[in-house]
């Protein structure tokens, strides 16, 4: 069966891998017959009507899901097709009560010609009544003009930044393609509204969004029965999310502060604990714990389903680990004889640390803990010039699933995805990041990254 | 901290990681505090194959839970209502608020306030 779903017009490379990992999280057998970054209607083929529902039921960045009656790249192949497809099937509905849709992509109709479209479509021979709420059946015709977003694109296929939102074309002008639905079920978009972070008790100013921070979560498959971590746990907007999938999680940082709040309360609920409360997952949560991903206390045995982070990359304060300046340890110091490190108010040493240190250690991290076939969906800035494919971190036992990418105009954001091989598979090396930090004890020294961002924001220029 | 979770970790130190010695990490001076929460059978048998069940006895028995069984539930077992009702109970719902967790291999303490555990290792350790 086909069926066409209706996307939400935004982060448009994060759509297809985030069906293509609900398609793996479900089960669901899916064929994606056509997809475009411009366009928000995208043609599947799917078992059944159950696996559409499942599909689509936690999708974030779809709408809606239709069952295809038609399409064409005008009304008379659009009404032809319709009765190839669906003309032994129009009995079935004849009594139903009913509503008609008209939606257009990039383009605009008068509500006259809407209501022209609709009744153009009076041979199905529909008898029931119509009404606006609570309809048995609903019906749409989905219209797609060219939109002036991809007339200006320079190739169709290379670009892959976020676009901006396209500006309807003028009216009288006809669409390019016409697809007409039954419509079946609503996405899981909803959530967006639900997790908004407006609304969220405990947050900072680096929270993840509620859209991205669920996108992420259905990208590493979380889902009950799951074991989640997040070892930049921060205000927990990932482990959030992926307990509002399921699964359960766990937090660390190596800022006891940014989980636990900045004034806990004793005996009350505080921090990222609060955020659970809010939202009825205090089941979904497992523990923080405050450490360092270098000296993780965690096994080296395949313990997690998923790791989901965001780690800070240094641009406004410089990476730190643990460890001393001048790599030198010191001698522990004791105050009427207790070792220092076991007061309270202790402030454990740090050093600078790289930026590409970090991806190792995350990279070396997953393919460590992660169960085979549990997945790391971990964000990573990028300089808008640095090359794309060799810009990639890759991992002898991670295979990667899918990059998106999300362009803030100077640098630009990307959410990698990996799986973890089975014993005895290797993934692809033979394109990679192949960066090593430069010598130095200052941040600056350490993050091409943060050095670059610092000098093009600078001026004011870009 | 959750008796899962200390089922999780070990000792944050490079060295003792590879020890035996290391694991599980032992509770000392345990308050405890039991958070009820939904019963999830699911992931109870999910979860189990990657327990560490000798450890999680030992734990067990520290931390003064009712004895649980010498070998790890597996097959018709799985079906067992009670049984997974008394580790959930064990896993998921009791919480130690404070106290510490002690490597054998080299004697490290971790401290554990208000059901937060800190593996910040002090400048000699790291
Ligand atoms: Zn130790």
């Amino acid at each position: 069966m086909e069926y066409l779903i209706r996307f939400a017009q935004v982060h448009e490379t994060f759509r297809r891998p985030e069906l293509e990992a609900l398609a793996t999280v479900t089960g669901v057998d899916l064929e994606i017959i056509h997809y475009s970054q411009y366009s928000p209607y995208c043609l599947v083929r799917l078992p059944d009507e159950a696996a559409a529902r499942a599909l689509i039921s936690r999708c974030i960045l779809a709408k809606d899901i239709y069952e295809l009656w038609g399409q064409g790249a005008n009304y008379e192949e659009v009404y032809a097709d319709v009765r190839r497809r669906t003309q032994a099937r129009w009995a079935e509905y004849r009594d139903v009560s009913f509503r008609f849709a008209v939606d257009c992509f990039a383009g605009k109709r008068s509500q006259a010609a809407k209501t022209d479209i609709i009744q153009s479509f009076s041979f199905l021979g529909f008898e029931g009544p119509i009404r606006m709420k609570d309809v048995d059946e609903e019906f749409a015709v989905l219209e797609e003009y060219v939109s002036d977003v991809e007339a200006k694109a320079p190739t169709a296929t290379t670009t892959t930044t976020t676009e901006p939102s396209p500006i309807p074309v003028d009216e009288g002008q006809e669409p390019k393609k016409i697809y007409f639905g039954r419509w079946v079920a609503l996405s899981g978009r909803h959530a967006i509204s639900k997790y908004d972070l407006k609304k969220r008790r405990y947050i900072s100013t680096t929270s993840m969004d509620a859209e991205l921070s669920l996108v992420t979560a259905n990208m590493a498959l979380a889902a009950p029965g799951k074991v989640f971590f997040d070892p930049f746990v921060g205000t927990g907007s990932f482990c959030v999310a992926a307990a509002h999938f399921g699964a359960l999680t766990l937090g660390s940082d190596i800022d006891g502060r940014s989980f636990r709040g900045r004034d806990p309360a004793p005996g009350k609920p505080t921090g990222v604990m609060l955020n659970f409360e809010q939202y009825g997952l205090k089941s979904k949560f497992m523990d923080t714990f405050t450490s360092d991903l270098t000296h993780t206390p965690l096994l080296n045995r395949p313990i997690l389903d998923g790791i989901i982070c965001d780690p800070p990359y240094g641009v406004r304060e410089g990476l730190r680990v643990l460890g001393t300046r001048d790599g030198r340890p010191r001698e522990p110091r004791f105050v009427d004889g207790v070792p220092a490190h076991q007061l309270p108010g202790f402030v454990a040493p740090r050093k600078p640390y790289g930026f590409e240190a970090m991806l190792n250690d995350i990279l070396n991290f997953a393919a460590r803990s992660l169960v085979t076939d549990g997945r790391l969906s971990m964000w990573m800035p990028t300089a808008s010039d640095e090359d794309g494919e060799l810009a990639i971190p890759k991992h002898p036992n991670l295979e990667v699933i899918s990059v998106s990418v999300q362009s803030f105009g100077n640098w630009s954001r990307r959410l990698i995805t990996y799986k973890r091989l089975p014993e005895g598979f290797v993934s692809d090396m033979t394109v990679r990041r192949q960066k090593v930090d430069d010598e130095g004890v200052n941040a600056d020294d350490l993050n091409a990254f943060r050095r670059m961002y610092f000098t093009r924001n600078k001026g004011g220029e870009n | 901290m959750k008796v899962l979770t200390a089922n999780f970790i070990t000792c944050a130190i490079k060295d003792c990681k590879a020890s035996p010695k290391s694991f599980p990490l032992h509770f000392q001076n345990a308050e405890l505090e039991l958070q009820e929460l939904e019963f999830q059978p699911d992931f109870l048998r999910h979860i189990l194959p990657r327990i560490d069940w000798d450890s999680l006895r030992v734990t067990a028995n520290e931390l003064g839970f009712p004895s649980i069984p010498e070998t790890k539930p597996e097959g018709e077992e799985l079906n067992n209502e009670e049984l997974l009702r008394n580790l959930h109970q064990l896993l998921l719902e009791t919480q130690v608020m404070e106290g510490k967790l002690v490597c054998d291999n080299c004697g490290h303490e971790y401290m554990i306030k208000e059901g937060i555990a800190n593996f910040l290792l002090p400048s000699h350790l790291v």
